[in-house]
């Protein structure tokens, strides 16, 4: 069997000790800044490009990889301990996980996140090694019309899964767009919203509106209630989840690496897509919908499953195809680029030893991470006991280099500033920044893809429903909406909502 | 009155003292693109290798948005001390034309260092496209006009003004599919979602040696040792058909002359580094040579791209702002 040779060829390429350092290097790295609110993924690996450049090729592709899913482990650490995702991808399971931490069950939660994540790594890497090919086949049969389609689903999908008001998430999702549109028209270049600001020219930078709106706002709200955090912090204890909890997380993990697994491999899906709808699944196949938000080990599982299998699929097409899915894939392209390799479909017959290595690696890594982040956690954790004063400039402080050093663009401070005093501002007024976020990102998506198709169709709307595949997503779009709608019209939605399951 | 003369003279010599230690410290050398492109990846080799003859580290910083205009007025508005220089592609010469109320003149605001790279650009189509040869292809695009969809990366990117070349040359227009860089236009072309595009032979050695895409064309003098099988734009009967991504490397106006001749010597030196050939020849892009990398055939490039793109963009009326 060729994929048990390709994997043992990459375990051995991997193995070396030098490898393992530097995988070891870019886990911790990436749980670090997934710890720390701010400094994504993407900031990290933007600034470790030029060190990259003293290592072997598959040496500096290993770390930089362990940074991005190191960061998918990381980020669900301070979602749960403290309500605030270190990284976009882990903004779900801060629904579920805080609230668990707030009853005490903090340890459960990080465990059940942990768990998760390295059980859909290791299905992952399986998947990147066994599926590669097939499922770029079904990646490029997706053209503008399919892509809307899905935008759309996932659209819909955030509204459903929201909770609070109907009419609130909708605002916060049509917001989300606004705001995407700012920057270039790309298709007739005509500056929309921009103010003059040649800086807004190719929009709001996600990670300075990201940061603002769930880092600097969460330091606003934090300041008021320095207490609160302080005692969920002090409760972590009993890390081991009950055998009730193993048995409920099974699931969600297992539908969780799937749905994964399948988005990630889709340019634009990735970890973020994957954790949203993972979510949204396990609240609606739930007997019991109305504990999600309130601390739902399933909440949790699925999701984390889900994004760090997203993750992980989503080399995939970076390393088929060299076609990024996101912008971290396309700083690993620049990185390969820079080694002289030139990414695309010769990659895998040219460079074996890097192409396996890599995939190999990547279960390695999820290895690391567990080790890191279970017996390791009370450092962790340690690093948010710091009292809050002396926290939250350093936090401060590090949010504004990550964001800056993106760009090397001042105007993104004042970005993240005013995101963050608005997102302080929508916890005041009850809406959630969530929906927005996610409007904010598929916004421009939906609006390229709608207006990509309609130009390739030269104007006909059908194209939308003819083809299969984007039929089918906009027809469950549509499910989903009018299941959010109607037993908020019969205004008694948590309980139809509760008979209905 | 007269200690002016006295207070220039002494300027001058205290500057040329400071000339004479340069480089003191690391250079700074802005990239007004994303890390991880393509004109990043030329920045880094080359900042690397210059590195090596100035004995001083030149630290990449990347400066982007706005099609590259936000870090080039930052470079524009630097001190002109030898420590900020910029290495900028094609787009210094057509921002004139696509932006409207550009903030500085590439003619006066920079000082030129010298010409580092010039990559062809590859006229290439979905595998299952009717045609076969580029005659056959300029016959068809003639016959079906706007049935026939040209992706490009943006307004002002390569691909587009390669398009908008093309377009000009053989007088037809084609539906223009925008798209936002050129990894998902590749997606979608070997998706067969769209039929044609141009792009640079970094990005479509692959794809043409893996028969994924169909090769018609390459729009440089002569043919690329990678695709030795791709005939040039002259080759194929369209001689004014030439585009390519040329980089080169500038300072702020009013950089002292013998820091730029240092610049430019250590730039002609990178253009000899056994690794940097290497890794250009791998990207298809040639680097440039000895008489290139100079500070004449630098403003002399630039001059003329400028003149030769301006009446091209605006007769497209397409601008960026």
């Amino acid at each position: 069997m060729d994929l048990i040779g390709n994997l043992g060829l990459g375990l051995s390429a991997a193995l070396t000790p030098y490898n393992i350092l530097f995988c070891f290097v870019g886990t911790l790295l990436g749980t670090l800044v997934g710890v720390l609110p701010g400094i994504g993924p993407t900031a990290t690996i933007a600034m470790l490009l030029p060190i990259t450049l003293s290592l072997s090729p598959e040496t500096s592709l290993i770390m930089l990889a362990g940074i991005y899913y190191g960061a998918q482990y990381g980020g669900s650490t301070t979602a749960i301990l403290i309500n605030l995702p270190g990284e976009s991808s882990s903004a779900v399971t801060a629904l579920d996980g805080y609230q668990m931490a707030r009853q005490g069950r903090a340890g459960p939660a990080l465990a059940a996140a942990a768990l998760s994540s390295f059980f859909a790594g290791t299905i992952a890497t399986v998947v990147v090694a066994a599926l590669a090919p097939p499922l770029t086949s079904i990646a490029l049969k997706f053209g503008s019309p399919e892509y809307f389609g899905l935008m759309v689903l996932g659209l819909a999908a955030s509204i459903v899964l929201a909770r609070g008001s109907v009419l609130k998430t909708i605002a916060m999702v049509s917001m989300g767009l606004v705001f995407g549109l700012v920057g270039t028209d790309i298709n007739t270049g005509a500056m929309r919203f921009t103010l003059g600001r040649p800086e807004l020219a190719d929009g709001l930078n996600f990670v300075a509106v990201a940061v603002g709106l769930f880092g600097i706002a969460e330091i606003l709200r934090n300041l008021e209630t320095t207490i609160e955090r302080t005692s969920v912090i002090s409760r972590v204890a009993g890390l081991w989840p009950s055998r009730a909890d193993f048995r409920a997380m099974i699931g969600p993990a297992c539908r969780g690496t799937l749905l994964g697994s399948a988005l990630g491999v889709l340019p634009g899906g990735g970890a973020i897509l994957a954790s949203f709808a993972s979510y949204a699944l396990e609240k609606k196949i739930s007997k019991t919908p109305e504990r999600f938000g309130q601390g739902a080990i399933e909440g949790v599982a699925g999701p984390e499953a889900a994004n760090n299998a997203g993750a992980q699929t989503s080399f995939i097409p970076m390393l088929t195809l060299g076609v990024p899915a996101n912008p971290v894939m396309a700083l690993m392209i620049g990185a390969m680029i820079i080694q002289g390799i030139v990414p695309g479909p010769q990659v895998a017959t040219e460079q074996p030893v890097l192409f396996w290595g890599l995939i190999a690696s990547m279960w390695i890594g999820n290895l690391l991470l567990v080790i890191l982040n279970l017996p390791l956690i009370g450092l962790w954790v340690k690093l948010l006991t710091v009292p809050y004063t002396v926290l939250f400039p350093a936090i401060l402080a590090f949010a504004s280099i990550g964001v800056y050093s993106v760009n090397s663009n001042t105007f993104d401070l004042y970005v993240m500033a005013a995101f963050g005093v608005f997102g302080y501002a929508l916890s005041k007024l009850d809406f959630e920044p969530a929906p927005m976020l996610l409007g904010f990102v598929l916004g421009p998506l939906l609006e390229e893809h709608l207006r990509r198709a309609m130009t390739i169709s030269h104007g006909d709307v059908s194209v939308f429903f003819t083809r299969p595949i984007s039929a089918g997503l906009l027809t469950v779009a549509l499910i989903v909406l009018i299941v959010a709608f109607l037993p908020n019209i019969a205004r008694r939605r948590k309980q139809v909502f509760v008979e209905e399951d | 009155m007269k200690l002016l003369p006295i207070i220039a003279a002494f300027t001058l010599s205290v500057t040329s003292v400071f000339a004479a230690d340069y480089p003191e410290r690391n250079i700074f050398m802005v990239v007004p693109y994303a890390a991880g492109g393509p004109t990043d990846t030329i920045a880094r080799l080359t900042a690397d290798a210059m590195s090596k003859s100035l004995g001083k580290q030149i630290v990449v910083e990347n400066v982007a948005g706005a099609g590259g205009t936000i870090g080039a007025r930052r470079v524009a508005d630097a001190d002109p001390d030898g420590y900020t220089i910029l290495v900028h592609h094609i787009g210094m010469a057509t921002a004139p034309a696509l932006y409207r109320q550009l903030p500085y003149k590439p003619t006066e605001a920079f000082e030129s260092i010298g010409l580092v790279s010039d990559a062809a650009m590859t006229v290439i189509a979905r595998n299952e496209f009717p045609a076969s040869t580029f005659q056959e292809l300029v016959a068809y695009i003639k016959q079906n006009g706007n049935k026939v969809t040209y992706a490009h990366a943006g307004i002002g990117a390569a691909s587009h003004l390669c398009g908008t070349l093309f377009m000009s040359t053989i007088g037809t227009q084609m539906t223009t599919v925008p798209y936002k860089g050129n990894g998902p236009i590749m997606t979608d072309l070997l998706g067969g979602q769209i039929d044609m595009t141009c792009d640079q032979a970094t990005n479509t050695v692959g794809p043409i040696t893996q028969k994924q895409v169909k090769a018609y064309a390459i729009t440089s003098d002569a043919r690329a040792a990678t695709l030795p099988d791709v005939p040039t734009t002259t080759e194929a009967g369209l001689p004014e058909f030439k585009v390519g991504v040329w980089h080169g490397v500038y300072a702020p106006k009013g950089t002292p002359k013998e820091v730029l001749d240092k610049l430019t010597t250590a730039l002609q030196a990178a253009m000899e580094d056994a690794t940097l050939k290497e890794r250009f020849a791998q990207i298809a892009t040639m680097p440039a040579t000895k008489e290139q990398a100079t500070q004449e055939a630098l403003r002399t490039k630039l001059d003329s791209e400028i003149k030769r793109w301006d009446p091209i963009i605006k007769a497209a009326g397409q601008f960026a702002d």
